[in-house]
């Protein structure tokens, strides 16, 4: 109940920092064949590393497409870019072209006159298989972005020098090509806090969740061992109630569960910095974080109370209770985030107690929400709670227990 | 002599069956009687055991313990009596202690209270050297006295005994009637229901014979073997409730 989550956790969260890393501050190695030797390839090449997502590697020796392949196979690089060696021609021919188009609609003289557009060789991007589509289009966006950036420059030089007959200032040529509206990403907080989202932050609620629900495993089958066992017989005929027992049993589930999630956070805020993996920062609300911790544990002990009840065997227990909170796990927006679900799933996952879970773990620990930020998700997991609780009760109704 | 347990027209039927498993039975048993309810597979003898604890509801008639009707007084009535089940009903993976101790304080006894009795059951069952051991390591007789051990933790005045020796060797079906009879003397009323008819003849002073949930005997074993012109109970048992097969 407590060696098994937090592995998950750590294992978890070390795989997804890796991936949070390689998109946010690892840059992708690419291969780069330049067959062109002239300067507005040279400067591609230069716009390509000052794009900072890529870590470029010059193809050295006397490299073709079927040895870049041939790396690329081996996963010497996971992509590779060929500038073709007309490639400058293209885009002095196209700057050419714009140009004398521009001077034809303001009706100034022109000397050398491109009438026919210009068909450029394209740039080739050769890629693993294995690399995601979302990575794909970063780079493809990247590339398009540098290419624009070349031709663009080539434009405004030729029209300036076109215009004025003189080659343009490298001060104005700066201003004019790089002189671009900045982008400020700005991550949302309720609290102002300004600290920003890593893989731990978003890890260590989802598999705390999900730990806490497979006490399923345990207490649903602790429910079958006493049906079949006999125990609950015994304790009918004593002076007791066995709805008094379940309600301890449920106590007793709920405080492992509170332990469970107090180890795993401990170990994200203490552990995790000195594993090399990003530290947990908890919420500044903690009587809330608390509140959702101690409801996450009761909708996850009255799930295993449910599945205990109705289960007739410990095998069927053990395995309808881990099949289920793995599902819900599913639905619940904890394998696959919830915004990139399909429609039609999004009423499904307002079913599952693990989302209203992670929502209002994420509230507290991404958004950095507090008691009141969260209370429309804590009112839908009570609502599942109680639900369980009564569908329990009238299953033990049902078959004699109490 | 005061009734230990005082039964009325009891009918009982389970859910989605028209018939009766007991039919009108009227039953007392004495305190201080050694009990015995006999019968055939399907005869009616857990159906009534079931009855008589509370374990199941009845609608029909009135059964009552020492006086207090179960239906009406379940908390007050289970501190009235024991139940050892044919089946074994206690945490298999928890020592004899730790069962004594978890079902000691489900039965309302104190810290103190528990301690004692645990030394005192499990020193009469010989079960100290293996006080703390789990009980699924144990052999057949031992659960049985761990069973049996549970069940008379707080001191009940009636003690109901479904089988109490089934799958037991000699030795342990002899200890285990050796205390059921000190038990008795001190007191306890014992209901007692077995195949073991042998065994039986041993310990029970009174006894019923039911069949298709009717009391169809109901005297001192010798008043019935006299009445019935028989020379041991296997005898009257087969006399009365003949020799087809029931199951």
């Amino acid at each position: 109940m407590f060696v098994m989550p937090v592995i998950l956790a750590i294992v978890i969260a070390s795989v997804q920092n890796s991936t949070f890393e390689l998109v946010n501050e690892n840059k992708i190695p690419v291969l780069l064949l330049n067959r062109d030797t002239h300067e507005p390839a040279k400067e591609l090449e230069a716009a390509l590393s000052e794009v900072g997502m890529f870590d470029i590697k010059k193809a050295t020796g006397t490299p073709n497409e079927e040895t870049l392949k041939d790396r690329i196979n081996t996963k010497d690089a996971l992509v590779a870019i060929v500038i073709p060696d007309n490639y400058s021609e293209d885009v002095l021919k196209k700057a050419k072209h714009i140009t004398s188009e521009a001077l034809k609609n303001i009706e100034l003289p022109q000397d050398s006159i491109e009438q026919t557009p210009h068909e450029a060789t394209p740039v080739q991007v050769y890629y693993h298989p294995v690399l995601q589509q979302s990575f794909r289009k970063s780079i493809d966006g990247m590339l398009r972005s540098s290419l624009q950036f070349i031709q663009t420059k080539y434009i405004v030089k030729d029209v300036y020098h076109a215009v004025n007959e003189e080659d343009i200032p490298l001060a104005l040529e700066n201003q004019i090509v790089t002189n671009q509206t900045p982008v400020a990403e700005v991550p949302v907080f309720k609290n102002n806090t300004r600290q920003i989202p890593n893989a731990t932050q978003h890890n260590i609620p989802a598999w705390t969740i999900f730990a806490m629900f497979f006490i399923v495993i345990s207490l649903g089958s602790s429910v079958v061992r006493e049906k079949l066992n006999g125990s609950i017989i015994r304790l009918r005929t004593l002076p007791t109630h066995f709805g008094l027992a379940i309600i301890s049993k449920q106590i007793t589930y709920v405080a492992v569960t509170i332990l469970q999630a107090t180890v795993i956070f401990s170990i994200g805020i203490w552990l995790f910095p000195q594993m090399g993996l990003p530290a947990l920062n908890l919420p500044s609300d903690i009587a809330a974080l608390s509140l959702v911790t101690f409801i996450c544990g009761w909708c996850a002990a009255s799930f295993a109370i449910c599945i205990g009840v109705f289960s007739n065997t410990q095998e069927q227990a053990n395995g309808f209770g881990a099949v289920s909170v793995v599902l819900l796990a599913a639905i619940g927006g904890l394998l696959v985030p919830s915004f990139v679900m399909p429609p039609s799933f999004q009423l499904i996952m307002r079913l599952s107690p693990l989302h209203w879970c992670l929502e209002a773990y994420y509230g507290l620990f991404l958004e950095g929400g507090k008691l009141q930020d969260i209370v429309m998700n804590i009112i839908p997991l009570l609502a599942i709670t109680l639900l369980l609780q009564i569908i329990a009760f009238y299953g033990l109704r049902h078959k004699r227990l109490i | 002599m005061s009734s230990a347990i005082h039964i009325e027209n009891l009918s009982f039927g389970y859910k989605g069956n028209t018939q009766k498993v007991i039919s009108r039975v009227n039953l007392q048993v004495e305190q201080g009687n050694r009990f015995g309810i006999f019968g055939p597979n399907g005869a009616g003898k857990t159906t009534l055991m079931n009855l008589m604890t509370g374990l199941l509801p009845y609608t029909d008639g009135s059964v009552q313990l020492l006086g207090h009707e179960v239906r009406k007084n379940k908390k007050l009535s289970n501190t009235l009596f024991g139940f050892v089940p044919q089946d074994f009903s206690f945490y298999h993976e928890l020592s004899p202690v730790e069962n004594m101790e978890f079902f000691g304080a489900w039965a309302g006894l104190g810290k103190k209270q528990i301690q004692q009795r645990t030394d005192d059951l499990l020193n009469i069952m010989s079960l100290q050297e293996v006080r703390n051991k789990p009980v699924n390591k144990f052999s057949g007789g031992m659960k049985r006295r761990v069973n049996l051990a549970i069940a008379v933790m707080h001191e009940p005045r009636i003690l109901f005994l479904d089988e109490p020796t089934v799958g037991v060797d000699v030795q342990t079906r002899h200890a285990i009637i050796h205390y059921l009879k000190a038990l008795n003397e001190k007191g306890t009323t014992l209901v007692y229901t077995s195949h073991q008819l042998k065994e039986a003849e041993d310990l029970c002073n009174k006894i019923a014979l039911i069949d298709e949930g009717k009391i169809i005997a109901n005297n001192t074993l010798s008043g019935l073997l006299k009445e019935h012109q028989q020379e041991g109970l296997e005898g009257l048992f087969l006399a009365l409730t003949g020799r087809e097969y029931r199951d």
